[in-house]
């Protein structure tokens, strides 16, 4: 197996790895974050704007460690830092 | 974005020795050049008359807005903070929101335009903090609660500023990336509503830059004897 063929097998085989397992984590809090702003919604209606809001700005705070997965494997797959080396 | 760029640095307009003019650039002015003309525009003729045209009435209601949403987090007058924090806000929001103009990149999907925006946040915060508490009363806050949370207090602070330029960077280019994935799937109507998702998540963004940058200087700016929670958040 030649060098280009292990790096290209390893950054595919790793990228699709990266984003497979860090979307687990966020997809459950986001859930559960969820889950509990429509639970506080059903006990007070009248904050639901607050609620609402605050929960858009935590969920894309805790959807932010899913972009890192996701701005990883991208680098793996289109700037790939050994692929560029060994080409060059 | 097509699918096979990762950002808009890649795209090269015009090159001349070391200068570069790529797409990043060209939309960065782009923006710059469209909320200057807008604005000088509609303060040309301002009133404060019980009739204003509707276009001042916006720019009021953008700039009380932001008032507002500074208010709920320093105690102290807005106005020393807004103009850094609504450039932030607006800036990255219109970027965001222009993405949906068909050929238009928007720069805030650059590792570039991210990263120094993220600097300008890490500078403010200590230029906010010595001016409002002096050197010393800055330094101070390093050492709290005790010397031995100094290397923390430090990682601390590089790590939210990479933290805040790679969420930015990185919702912005996967809107962009899944909208190009999509369109060559499932061309019809799909990409639409991708599209919608994308704005929403857009303005989000912007919003979340903004408070986060308006947290860290506020928890810089912060009276020491005021024993408030610490809310500084590494994410």
């Amino acid at each position: 197996m030649t060098n280009d063929v292990l790096i290209g097998l390893i950054s595919i085989f790793t990228a699709g790895i990266t984003i497979a397992i860090g979307s687990i984590g966020p997809a459950l809090g986001e859930g559960r974050a969820l889950a509990e702003a429509l639970r506080s919604i059903a006990q007070q209606p009248d904050e639901s704007g607050t609620i609402t809001r605050t929960l858009f700005v935590g969920l894309a705070m805790v959807e932010s460690t899913a972009i890192y997965c996701f701005v990883v494997s991208m680098i793996l797959i289109f700037a790939n830092p050994f692929w560029n080396q060994y080409v060059a | 974005m097509d699918i096979q760029t990762l950002t808009p640095d890649e795209e090269i307009l015009w090159e001349y020795g070391l200068v570069v003019i790529n797409k990043t650039i060209v939309f960065t002015w782009v923006v710059m050049l469209a909320m200057i003309v807008f604005s000088w525009l509609i303060t040309r003729k301002l009133s404060t008359g019980p009739e204003i045209s509707r276009w001042q009435n916006l720019l009021e209601m953008t700039i009380e807005y932001v008032r507002s949403q500074i208010r709920e987090m320093v105690p102290r007058d807005p106005d020393a903070y807004l103009a850094f924090i609504a450039t932030l806000f607006l800036f990255i929001g219109i970027s965001n929101v222009l993405a949906v103009v068909p050929g238009f990149i928007p720069p805030t999907g650059s590792l570039s335009t991210t990263a120094a925006l993220a600097l300008c946040v890490f500078l403010a915060v200590p230029l906010y903090g010595i001016a409002s508490r002096g050197v010393l009363g800055y330094l101070r806050r390093y050492i709290q609660p005790t010397v031995v949370m100094l290397p923390f207090n430090i990682i601390g602070e590089l790590s939210r500023t990479l933290a805040l330029a790679v969420r930015l960077f990185g919702n912005v280019m996967s809107a962009a990336k899944v909208a190009a994935i999509i369109v060559g799937v499932v061309p019809l109507l799909f990409p639409v509503a991708l599209n919608l998702l994308g704005l929403l998540t857009g303005v989000i963004q912007a919003y979340i830059f903004a408070v986060l940058a308006m947290v860290y200087i506020a928890s810089a700016t912060r009276v020491q004897q005021q024993s408030q929670p610490n809310e500084e958040e590494n994410t």
